[in-house]
């Protein structure tokens, strides 16, 4: 890390869905709210009609506990739930039922930690449950907009709020631990992070000892690493021409990929907080706690160690796996289906992702079979292709999604084993380029050209040591 | 012959509807009739259901014949004060804010009513979202105490007791928050309960201040308040400070009658504000009594004397919350559509939907609820709360129940209190404490002075109705109170 990246602080503040939830966080709307007209997916409760009560979901306790015991967060037996108080169109009450840390409150839990893979610990300073806001759109921009259009089909859609210390030193790191972070969350299987807006994040940047800058409303994970990244050079280039970086909160516009300025750092809005008496103090057992830890599903650090015992991967490829659950789990039944799972490992975590890069897709997205992966692994740890032989049906594989042993037949990819056909090869490459021969015999380096003629001629199939032995032969008869 | 109907216990009433002995139609007739006829003079009720409420007796009084097993409060017409969502029926908690709000649904109590056959018959006036000991801030005109219709009713439930004491209804429900339930039933010479809190559900309640408040009955007498009491108590889920327990039945409990009962009377309740009148009548009550052979001790709640500056400081903070909503976006009054960004239309609609004496517990409760007053007011006040509560365990400990004045003056003139809403405030002294505490309680009409009604009020600890209706029964047998000089009070 460079000494540079090292002057930065960076905290976040995450808003996750509980979406495997089947209802709201206080009432029995239903959890899956998207794609339906608006106002549709509401009840008394959740917009707030006069009279009615918040009844606690119980299996959001189930879920956040969960979600805390997997964080390292110690657990609070005791809690309370508050109303943060303020008028805005998106809150139907005009206050939010939250938890809060002062007044008597706690949150759900406090002091949890994330590893990075270099050792450091990110703390984790407290975790909380609350309800979401419903949705706010205009026609345009708020300034242009005449018209205010509220949506309370999310309103109530039950949110668990962490917030970590300042501990990531770079975007990158903002990166990682938001990788790590999910990868968690979708191996707990408490939501889907491929619905849009079910995790969002709000990001506070500052170098060291100077002013913090907040940014507000970044929609998804991969967004934090740019907005980040926008906000350092920013205020780096600030600092560069000695303007004094000012506390205040800024919007991530992620169509145009800048940070905006929303409000300089007033007085802090007075959420008149207190306890929301129309629920009843919830009490979370031992027993209960234990009996969730004792439930728990393998999370990506046991699942990292369990690939590298099972399917014989390298700590590296695994790290790489478990990183995405729907990796993990394609890569788990492709490793089961082949007699070559390392092979499998070395596909997916080396050999995928840069293609993937490319075209700009997920492994999702593509129409590829894992048994597909395995066969191929396997064809080629059987040694019927060569590894640049392998290349290629790779690209076809994940281009077409053909099965890899379709694609083998048609091209006629199979290695040229026999000596006889070799020799004949290497004669034609000789009689078509007599100069390169003749430098050949004089200068070992110039070997190389023939062989690269033998592989073009032969896309490829030949062993190249094979190969090398030939030239090296019939140069010493000339 | 047919205006006597009237006059007969309500407990009495639902069995000889059940055998047939009295029709519903004849009952629900009459009560309308005599709805329309004094109503107009005593404004009880926001919204009369007249039509529904004769089909369904016409309906019941068919089942009967045909020998059908028909609920506990079947065919008897029951007022419903107008903070307790019916669907379909206006709900305007006597607000202008809320004059055109239909409830799209039920209160619990409104569908346990409906289950057990009772017909609601209307929607009954009150103090504006609640708050109030007169009746008199309801954007429908203040109610007119039956006894003297130049005197407030009490409050906030003011049209549910009067319409009892008028004999516009045969049961009815108010709310308590701090006494709004006893206070009128006090006013207006009928039996109010204030049960435990999480006894009743509040789900369909319009909150003022929801950690204090819980709906209960109004009748003409202890065993009919029962009868409504035994049908709407009980856990409900959908309301999560509602106490997980089996209902209470209280129908029965009146076969044996009370033997044994320790009566504390503690001082705090007998202060200066308590008029000589009233005083003179509680304890004539329990002198009586004492000849029965009940003993009673004086004794003492100490901290009891800051209860009303807790109790307002808790109510108006809720209060700034919980009336937080109406903001005229989803439902209520909406004062321009178009035009305005959504925080000038939020401060008008809240500036013209709400009364007067609404914005100023919201901006009081506001206040106390704001960063560096937080721990001086809302903090305190819970505090207190919780010592006044640990008084009452004390007192439990020795006492059965514990009687003190329901209110500490007698009913006042309309219009008298209105600008000195802290001789208002004053009213509540003796009702709070049970709030405070979550302890049931319940008025009982003890004596008349110059013809203005007087209410004991009898305080048991928590689920303990069943000792609130054996002693308030007691009570009621040994007091006799001429109806016929109130204006509206006889048949
Ligand atoms: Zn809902």
């Amino acid at each position: 890390m460079s000494s540079e990246s090292k002057k930065i602080k960076i905290g976040l503040e995450v808003h996750c869905q509980l979406t495997s939830l089947k209802t709201k966080l206080f009432c029995n709307s239903p959890s899956d709210y998207r794609e339906k007209p608006p106002n549709t997916n509401i009840c008394p409760v959740c917009i707030g009609t006069p009279g009615s009560l918040p009844v606690l979901n119980r299996n959001a306790l189930n879920y956040a506990t969960m979600v805390a015991s997997s964080l390292n967060f110690e657990i609070m037996s005791h809690m309370i739930f508050f109303r943060k108080n303020y008028f805005y169109p998106d809150m139907s009450k005009n206050f939010q039922i939250t938890q809060y840390d002062r007044a008597g409150g706690v949150p759900f839990a406090i002091n949890g930690y994330i590893l990075l893979n270099d050792g450091r610990k990110i703390r984790l300073g407290r975790m909380q449950l609350e309800e979401d806001p419903a949705k706010i759109s205009y026609d345009g921009t708020i300034e242009s907009s005449s018209e205010t259009y509220v949506d309370y089909n999310r309103a109530g859609i039950a949110l668990i709020e962490i917030v970590t210390e300042p501990d990531l030193e770079s975007p990158s790191d903002a990166r990682e631990f938001l990788n790590k972070l999910s990868s968690i969350l979708e191996h707990l299987n408490v939501l889907d992070l491929g619905l849009e807006g079910s995790v969002r994040c709000d990001a506070n940047i500052s170098h060291r000892g100077g002013k913090r800058v907040e940014i507000k409303n970044i929609s998804s994970f991969k967004e934090v690493e740019r907005a980040l990244n926008f906000e350092m050079t920013r205020q780096k280039s600030l600092a560069s021409k000695g303007i004094s970086v000012s506390q205040e909160t800024r919007h991530w516009d992620d169509v145009r990929r800048i940070t905006i300025s929303l409000r300089l750092k007033e007085e802090e809005q007075d959420y008149r907080y207190f306890p929301e008496t129309d629920l009843v103090p919830v009490t979370l057992s031992e027993t209960f706690i234990e009996k969730i830890n004792h439930d728990m599903p393998e999370l990506p650090k046991e699942r990292e160690i369990r690939f590298q015992q099972e399917y014989n991967h390298s700590s590296e490829i695994a790290r790489v796996l478990v990183k995405d659950k729907y990796l993990a789990d394609y890569s788990e039944k492709a490793a089961k289906e082949s007699i070559a799972p390392r092979e499998v490992g070395i596909l997916l975590a080396v050999n995928l992702p840069p293609f993937l890069n490319e075209i700009g897709k997920d492994l999702k997205s593509l129409d590829v079979a894992p048994e597909h992966f395995a066969e191929l692994a396997d064809m080629i740890s059987k040694g019927e292709v060569s590894r640049r032989s392998a290349k290629t049906i790779f690209l076809e594989m994940l281009k077409t999604g053909q099965k890899p042993r379709n694609i083998f037949d048609k091209k006629g990819l199979d290695v040229i084993s026999d000596s006889k056909s070799i020799e004949d090869i290497v004669t034609k490459i000789f009689k078509d380029n007599p100069e390169a021969v003749k430098d050949a015999a004089k200068d070992t380096k110039a070997i190389n050209f023939l062989l690269g003629k033998i592989m073009q001629e032969t896309q490829g199939r030949v062993d190249p040591s094979i190969a090398t032995k030939l030239v090296k032969q019939k140069l010493s008869v000339q | 012959m047919t205006a006597r109907i009237l006059d007969i216990p309500v407990w009495e009433v639902v069995k000889k509807i059940a055998n047939q002995e009295i029709s519903s139609e004849d009952y629900i007739s009459e009560t309308l009739e005599r709805i329309q006829k004094i109503d107009p003079k005593i404004n009880a009720y926001i919204t009369v259901i007249k039509e529904a409420s004769l089909d369904k007796a016409l309906e019941l009084d068919k089942q009967i014949r045909q020998g059908k097993t028909v609920g506990r409060l079947a065919g008897l017409p029951i007022a419903i004060k107008d903070s307790i969502c019916v669907k379909n029926i206006k709900n305007t908690c006597g607000s202008r804010m809320l004059e055109n709000f239909v409830a799209p649904y039920n209160a619990t109590v409104a569908d346990k009513i409906i289950r057990e056959d009772g017909i609601i018959i209307g929607k009954t006036n009150l103090d504006e979202f609640a708050m109030g000991t007169s009746t008199e801030h309801s954007y429908f005109g203040a109610t007119r105490n039956p006894w003297d219709s130049s005197k407030v009713p009490g409050g906030s439930s003011g049209g549910s007791a009067a319409s009892i004491a008028s004999f516009e209804a045969a049961l009815a429900l108010g709310s308590d928050t701090g006494g709004s339930i006893r206070s009128p039933a006090s006013f207006c010479s009928v039996v109010g309960l204030k049960p435990t809190y999480g006894a009743v559900s509040r789900y369909g309640l319009v909150s003022y201040s929801n950690s204090l408040e819980q709906i209960g009955p109004i009748a003409r007498d202890v065993r009919s308040t029962a009868i409504l009491m035994d049908c709407i108590n009980g856990h409900d889920i959908r309301d999560s400070t509602s106490k997980n327990t089996v209902p209470q039945r209280f129908a029965d409990i009146f076969k044996n009658t009370v033997k044994n009962l320790k009566i504390g009377v503690p001082n705090e309740f007998f202060g200066e504000g308590v008029q000589k009148e009233v005083h003179k009548s509680i304890w004539n009550v329990i002198h009586k009594i004492e000849k029965l052979g009940f003993h009673y001790e004086k004794t003492t709640l100490p901290l009891v004397k800051y209860a009303l500056p807790a109790y307002y400081i808790i109510a108006m903070s809720e209060a700034s919350s919980n009336l937080a909503r109406y903001d005229g976006l989803r439902y209520g009054f909406n004062v321009l559509k178009n035009n305005l960004n959504w925080n000038t239309t939020f401060s008008k609609n809240r500036r013209n939907g709400f009364g007067d004496e609404v914005r100023q517990r919201i901006m009081l409760g506001t206040y106390t609820l704001s960063a560096g007053y937080f721990d001086q007011y809302y903090l305190k006040a819970q505090k207190i709360r919780t010592l006044i509560k640990q008084d009452f365990d004390r007192a439990f400990k020795k006492f059965d129940i514990l009687v003190v004045p329901s209110m500490p003056i007698l009913p006042f003139a309309l219009g008298e209190k209105l600008n000195d809403p802290l001789s208002l405030y004053m009213c509540d002294i003796n009702t709070v404490p049970a709030n405070l505490a979550g302890i049931p309680s319940i008025s009982i009409p003890c004596g008349l002075s110059s013809g203005l009604p007087i209410g004991v009020q009898i305080m048991a600890p928590p689920f303990r109705e069943d000792l609130l209706f054996k002693a308030g029964y007691l009570f009621e047998e040994n007091v006799t109170i001429d109806k016929s000089v109130g204006e509206f009070t006889n048949v």
